[in-house]
């Protein structure tokens, strides 16, 4: 009843074109803004913070950027996995190569090399669309792989061929090595989601946005009417390919603190990123952290369900997790193709209308 | 043909300029296919110009050579008295020629609004890193394009449609949102492709009703492709008719209407 637009007068076009248009909107947004800062670094301890809570902000930062390139300017990725992989290793390099420069430069750094890298793998989408795409960003994603495993330089030539994250500190306080607090880990990645997601709205509700959803939409018509192809797709390889390096940076630093390439970014990552952002909804960037959402808390769930509340065996609970949500994944994508964000969109539309529809 | 450098003045009296595009000896090839024969015209400042001609005739490939997506074989395109060299489409946009197309082509996933935002394109630069910030100028320049987006809006009755997206919109809006679109460039040039295709009369009314209105008060030169005779016939100053791609008839309505060859063309001819 209080979800309403009227008597929320808009009285210039900026006003008009602010992401959330409802009163109640924004006082629900600031809210989650204020238990995320304020309340959650409070009481988070590891067991959540690892299980749930920074594997849920990075993974939505990685579905932001793929987002950004597969469901706002159309070109399909299966490179997602390698794209890390090069934000993690540069991260790496980075870190190891100037141990004076704060973290956080570290990891925008290896965002701007991925984003470079990703430019470069992205030249390919000028001739080739669809899926032929998407066969030539899993090349990337192989041959990525495999350059950081045989490639000493990149870690550093160490016995393992792991790369491990030594400490550094942000104000005094250690945010990635062994003896990070949850909070600390919690706090810098939720600094960089809400940064990223930040600057991914302001990207999609303007020009750059547009050119990209006019792509998407039409390609040829766009061209028509102005829209510089080269630029569009460029643009968005490169702010995706930024992002999702970032979330690389760190998965690798923050959240693992020790890795191995072909385990932690292998073709599986690429398609769980592909998954949340189908499932979350294309396009949007509330339906990023949906499927990030769904795909990272929902195993969980499942498995204190299944192993903790009825004691089943770990190895079955295991199997019937992966059923489980392979099958809500159909489920879900019949009942809504667009996603949770759709979902989400016909509820607030009904929202506005309750408790009188007609 | 009249003079070409002087403009002149049409039936319902306004005064015409002088050429804006002119067509060169235009042959459009495709391997074994030609689809345009060696075509000349030109289109002239605040003109609207038909063209026309059965199926298959070459009226949409000749609308593709002129906002650059086809090049033609042979031939030269002029524009502003000025050879045009070989052109990427998006640059042919930003020269100030605009089109609508055939079958619909709005950003099916955008709201009415952006779409038309859209098609001012050409017009706004700024830069990543100021969009990401949505700081200063990036918000100035949306602000102010919006409102010439809005202008168009009123102009075209499309208020009440403004966030839909488009995908859910009649067909006749959606043709209206596509001209509102390419009216978004302020065009110099717009090329209309069958505007009125599989519209009702009073669709087609109001379709026409804006096509006059944007020449009348942007003085927007425009080129269209209709098959409707009678929206043709009352709408345009000058007319071209192509058959298999090749220009059988040039003129006024009413001289086009008593040309023997173009009668032929339509009506077929009696063999013996």
């Amino acid at each position: 009843m209080f979800y309403r637009e009227a008597g929320d007068f808009k009285t210039s076009y900026t006003d008009d074109s602010q992401t959330f248009p409802i009163k109640f909107d924004r006082i629900r947004y600031y809210a989650v803004l204020a238990v995320a800062f304020g309340i959650i670094p409070f009481i988070i301890n590891d067991y959540w913070a690892n299980a749930v809570v920074v594997p849920f902000l990075i993974y939505a930062i990685a579905a932001i950027g793929l987002n950004i390139l597969t469901g706002y300017c159309g070109q399909v990725s299966l490179g997602t996995g390698g794209f890390m992989a090069v934000g993690a290793y540069a991260c790496y390099k980075l870190m190891t190569s100037f141990p004076d420069v704060s973290i956080v430069f570290h990891v925008i750094g290896a965002g701007a090399i991925t984003a470079f890298v990703g430019v470069l793998f992205g030249l390919p989408s000028l001739r080739i669309k669809g899926f032929y795409l998407a066969v030539a960003t899993l090349a990337a994603q192989f041959f990525l792989v495999w350059l950081f495993n045989k490639v000493p330089w990149f870690y550093n030539y160490s016995a393992s061929g792991q790369i491990s994250a030594p400490e550094r500190t942000v104000f005094n306080i250690a945010v990635t090595g062994p003896n990070t607090d949850a909070w600390a880990k919690y706090l810098i990645c939720l600094v960089f989601v809400v940064a990223v997601a930040w600057i991914a709205r302001n990207l999609t509700r303007g020009t750059v946005g547009r050119s990209w959803m006019a792509i998407r939409d039409m390609d040829i018509a766009a061209e028509i009417i102005g829209v510089n192809p080269l630029k569009a797709k460029m643009t968005a390889f490169a702010v995706s390919s930024f992002f999702i390096g970032i979330s690389g940076a760190l998965f690798f630093s923050v959240y693992l603190g020790a890795v191995e390439v072909g385990e932690a970014f292998g073709i599986n990552k690429s398609f769980l990123v592909l998954f949340m952002v189908i499932i979350g909804g294309l396009g949007s960037i509330f339906g990023s952290f949906a499927g990030a959402a769904f795909l990272v808390i929902l195993p969980v769930l499942l498995k204190n369900v299944l192993v903790g509340g009825m004691n089943w065996p770990i190895d079955i609970a295991a199997h019937l997790e992966l059923m489980v949500v392979g099958g809500l994944i159909i489920i879900f994508l019949i009942a809504e193709p667009h996603g949770l964000a759709q979902l989400w969109r016909v509820t607030k539309e009904k929202l506005r209308l309750w408790p009188f529809p007609h | 043909m009249k003079d070409t450098t002087e403009g002149y003045v049409t039936a319902d009296g306004r005064q015409i300029g002088g050429v804006l595009m002119e067509m060169k000896n235009i042959t459009l090839q495709f391997g074994g296919v030609k689809a345009i024969t060696d075509i000349s015209f030109d289109i002239r400042e605040g003109e609207i110009r038909a063209i026309i001609g059965p199926n298959g005739a070459g009226k949409s490939s000749m609308l593709n050579v002129i906002s650059g997506f086809y090049v033609p074989t042979v031939g030269e395109v002029w524009f502003h008295g000025k050879k045009r060299p070989q052109m990427k489409p998006y640059q042919v946009a930003q020269q100030g020629i605009a089109r609508t197309f055939q079958n619909i082509a709005l950003f099916k996933g955008m709201s009415t609004l952006d779409n038309i935002m859209t098609g001012r394109m050409t017009m706004m630069n700024t830069n990543l890193v100021t969009q990401a910030m949505w700081w200063g100028k990036a918000q100035r320049e949306e602000s102010e394009h919006r409102e010439k987006v809005e202008k168009i809006i009123d102009f075209l009755e499309i208020q009440a449609i403004r966030k839909t997206p488009v995908g859910r919109l009649p067909y006749g809006l959606q043709k209206r949102v596509e001209l509102g679109r390419a009216l978004a460039a302020e065009p110099k040039l717009l090329l209309l492709d069958e505007p009125m295709a599989g519209m009702n009369v009073e669709e087609k009314e109001d379709m026409s009703r804006f096509i006059l209105d944007v020449n009348d008060e942007f003085g927007t030169t425009i080129a269209l492709i209709e098959h409707d005779m009678g929206v043709v016939m009352d709408l345009s100053d000058r007319v071209v008719v192509m058959d298999y791609g090749k220009k059988i008839g040039d003129g006024t309505p009413d001289e086009v209407r008593n040309n023997q060859e173009v009668i032929d063309a339509y009506l077929g001819v009696e063999h013996d």
